[in-house]
């Protein structure tokens, strides 16, 4: 073996910590730490919202005192004081109706260093980009690009301003403000967020993307994003996220809705890398995000999610198969390393007839951590000829980790034909030497063997990606072995 | 070449390799043959830098240089290959891609740039026509659901791509028919010349009738007890291993 000393151990942990890890020193306003219906109201004046968005928000708020945390999912942590957050943070220098080149210098330096620059991926690549520091959403790319075709796409912010009737007709009905402990503290005291209306028959031109960050400390994000896709149309929409590396947790609840009319499609692509908590597993974000879809006629939704990040995650992207023949798919790798814990998985609920789902998901387990699949696949009494495929694989490495699969399956309907695959695999020091063998160092082999079995997931990523999703799994997964 | 002095190795404090000496000259092929058990496979994993093994005595030198504390992937960038008895299996990762990435990472390790896709392309072609290889091969994954005399080509094709200077042959002649063996032999008889040298572990002559070596070893509890030409391996064909056993024990 190379000598392996002690400098050249310490050297490697220091270029192994979590890459997104600083903190830009922003000017911010932010709230008082602790909630009541005094702050919710003052998050709806600050953001001038009309009467019934703080109506809206009251109501929710007055929900959630009465609900409790869950505690069926598969991880341990110690419960946020809701006390002791801030529930609005916002970089002072934005102001909404400023252009991209008033943008706070700072802030911009911090795309930078996120490898986002604004400017850039207005000029190469064909993404419109959202972006939302903390709170609030500092900048939208390619808004007339995109207004000429009809399309909307806005901070939700702006939107419950200038599209009422939209906001109004759709949010809270496929996540109701009372539909579980987070969605409800988000209907409360969501700051920002995305919103996007893609009109009847057209076909978004290019990939719709926020970025989410977290900065400021003690903040929780409360994002909400609403996608509301006409008849006929289609778009597909990324996310990624990332927070500075801080000792104490740091909250994100967020909700995300989609609703495909007749004959629509969906794709909702996340990359979600949390700042995930040191190798001891202090500090580290708490991920607990409501996603949900509707599918109309023959509709489409198809989430796509590379979890890499967060200390804890409990989010399970879904779709309800409400009109006949409406397709819903998830498609999820979830990498978990060190103490991170995840609980993750979906929901498909068919309600129309001949409704299919696909359900693939990949889970890697590293360290100490747990990682868990958990699903539900529904089938209605009217849902005849539902098919559902699930597939669910576990990959192990070394022996402090676990893997679990909670698959539940409902069917109400004789004629549904449900399927589920599960396997359970380990990294072994024979595949390792095996590469080794062939000149291929332990990291980059582990790196092959990963993408290898989360290939049929990545795939379904746009292509840009993809390539970021690859290379996060890799860094994810440094020094995981040895 | 490659050196071996008085190894010794042991797995899980078994010692498996009792004091090896071993000289394979540029040029040369050598044949160990040996009972089960008799430490062959443990002599290739030990060269080739497998980690559960642990090297309590002697030295493994390649082209005069100490190689025993280097790491696996870095005895493979300074030429060494091991066709492997059991190839493993990495499910995701087509043949192409894994083959790609050891060429690539071997380039870097050496200083070199990724080789050109056009010339990767050029290379793998004519090489799995040497080993008549079908295209479709190429894009399955690594070793899943490939027949024995699959996974064995594999292995030779690599063989071929990498350009070792040292080729161990692990029981490269199990799991092939006769005409898969051929192919292979043909294709290691190709690879063969001057400068590169072979390592041949096998249990029968027959895979030695089509790679003719120039030096066969009989090793027996983790020695090389006889060494001979050739015709050695026939003797052992025909009378089998246990006068060896005898005059050992004598």
């Amino acid at each position: 073996m190379s000598k392996y000393t002690e400098d050249d151990l310490r050297e490697e942990l220091k270029t192994k910590e979590y890459e997104y890890g600083f903190y830009t020193d922003i000017d911010s306003e932010t709230f008082p730490n602790g909630l009541n219906e005094d702050i919710v109201r003052a998050i709806s004046k600050k953001k001038e919202e009309p009467q019934w968005m703080t109506d809206w928000r009251l109501e929710a708020f007055r929900a959630w005192q009465d609900m409790e945390e869950p505690e069926w999912a598969n991880v341990n942590y110690k419960k946020p004081d809701f006390q002791d957050i801030a529930y609005y943070s916002a970089p002072v220098a934005v102001d909404p109706n400023k252009t991209l080149d008033d943008v706070d210098p700072d802030l911009l330096a911090m795309y930078k260093k996120l490898g986002i620059s604004v400017d850039e991926q207005k000029k190469m690549n064909n993404v419109a980009m959202d972006i939302v520091v903390d709170s609030v959403s500092v900048a939208t790319t390619f808004k007339k690009t995109l207004s000429e075709k009809g399309i909307i796409f806005m901070s939700i912010s702006e939107a419950i301003k200038e599209h009422p009737e939209l906001v109004k007709k759709y949010m809270g009905t496929i996540v109701p403000q009372k539909d579980n402990f987070y969605a409800a503290l988000n209907s409360a005291v969501f700051s920002d967020g995305s919103f996007c209306y893609i009109p009847k028959g057209v076909r978004c031109p290019m990939e719709l993307s926020t970025y989410f960050r977290i900065n400021q400390a003690g903040t929780g994000q409360f994002e909400r994003t609403l996608v509301i896709a006409d008849e006929g149309s289609y778009v597909s929409y990324l996310e990624g996220c990332t927070a500075p590396s801080r000792d104490e947790n740091q909250l994100h609840a967020a909700v995300v809705e989609l609703i495909a009319l007749d004959d629509a499609e969906i794709k909702y692509s996340t990359v979600q890398n949390w700042y995930p908590g040191n190798a001891e597993g202090k500090g580290g974000v708490f991920n607990f995000v409501t996603k949900r879809g509707l599918c109309e006629k023959n509709a489409k939704i198809s989430w796509t999610q590379v979890e890499t990040g967060s200390a804890v995650t409990w989010k399970y992207p879904s779709c309800v198969l409400k009109g006949d023949n409406s397709i819903g798919e998830f498609y999820s790798i979830a990498v978990t390393n060190n103490y991170q814990q995840a609980d993750t998985g979906t929901k498909m609920i068919h309600l129309g007839k001949n409704t299919r789902s696909t359900i693939i998901s990949k889970g890697i387990s590293a360290g100490k951590s747990q990682n868990s699949y958990r699903g539900l696949v529904k089938i209605n009494p009217n849902a005849d000829h539902a098919r559902n495929f699930s597939q669910c694989d576990s990959l192990l490495m070394g022996n402090e980790c676990g893997a679990h699969t909670f698959p539940y399956i409902e069917a109400k309907n004789k004629t549904a034909q449900i399927e589920h695959e599960a396997t359970t695999s380990k990294i072994g020091e024979d595949q390792i030497f095996y590469c080794n063998q062939r000149g291929i160092d332990t990291e980059k082999a582990i790196a092959l063997i990963v993408n290898g079995f989360s290939k049929e997931v990545l795939n379904k990523l746009p292509m840009e990606f993809a390539v970021e999703a690859q290379k996060l799994l890799e860094i994810s997964l440094e020094g995981s072995v040895g | 070449m490659l050196e071996i002095k008085n190894l010794h190795a042991s797995v899980e404090d078994k010692n498996i390799l009792r004091g090896i000496d071993l000289q394979v000259n540029p040029g040369e092929v050598h044949a160990i043959m040996g009972p089960n058990g008799s430490g062959k496979s443990t002599l290739a994993s030990v060269i080739a830098g497998k980690e559960e093994y642990e090297v309590t005595e002697g030295n493994i030198l390649l082209e005069g240089e100490d190689i025993e504390e280097l790491a696996a992937e870095e005895r493979a960038h300074k030429g060494v290959f091991l066709s492997f008895q059991y190839p493993v299996e990495i499910p995701g990762v087509t043949v192409t891609n894994f083959i790609k990435t050891a060429i690539n990472e071997t380039r870097k390790a050496r200083g070199l740039d990724d080789m050109p896709a056009k010339d990767m392309l050029k290379m793998i072609r004519e090489k799995s026509e040497m080993l008549e290889i079908d295209r479709k091969f190429l894009s399955r994954s690594l070793n899943e659901g490939f027949s024995g005399g699959e996974k064995k080509r594999n292995e030779i094709f690599q063989m071929a791509i990498l350009e070792p200077k040292l080729a161990i042959l692990d029981e490269t002649d199990s799991g092939l028919d006769i005409d898969a063996l051929r192919i292979v032999a043909n294709g290691v008889n190709k690879l063969k010349n001057k400068d590169n040298a072979v390592i041949v572990i096998t249990h029968y002559q027959r895979l030695l009738d089509h790679i003719v070596p120039d030096f066969v070893h009989v090793m027996y509890e983790g020695r090389i007890v006889k060494s001979g030409g050739k015709e050695l391996a026939h003797q052992l064909e025909e009378k089998g291993y246990d006068w060896i056993k005898e005059e050992v024990n004598a």
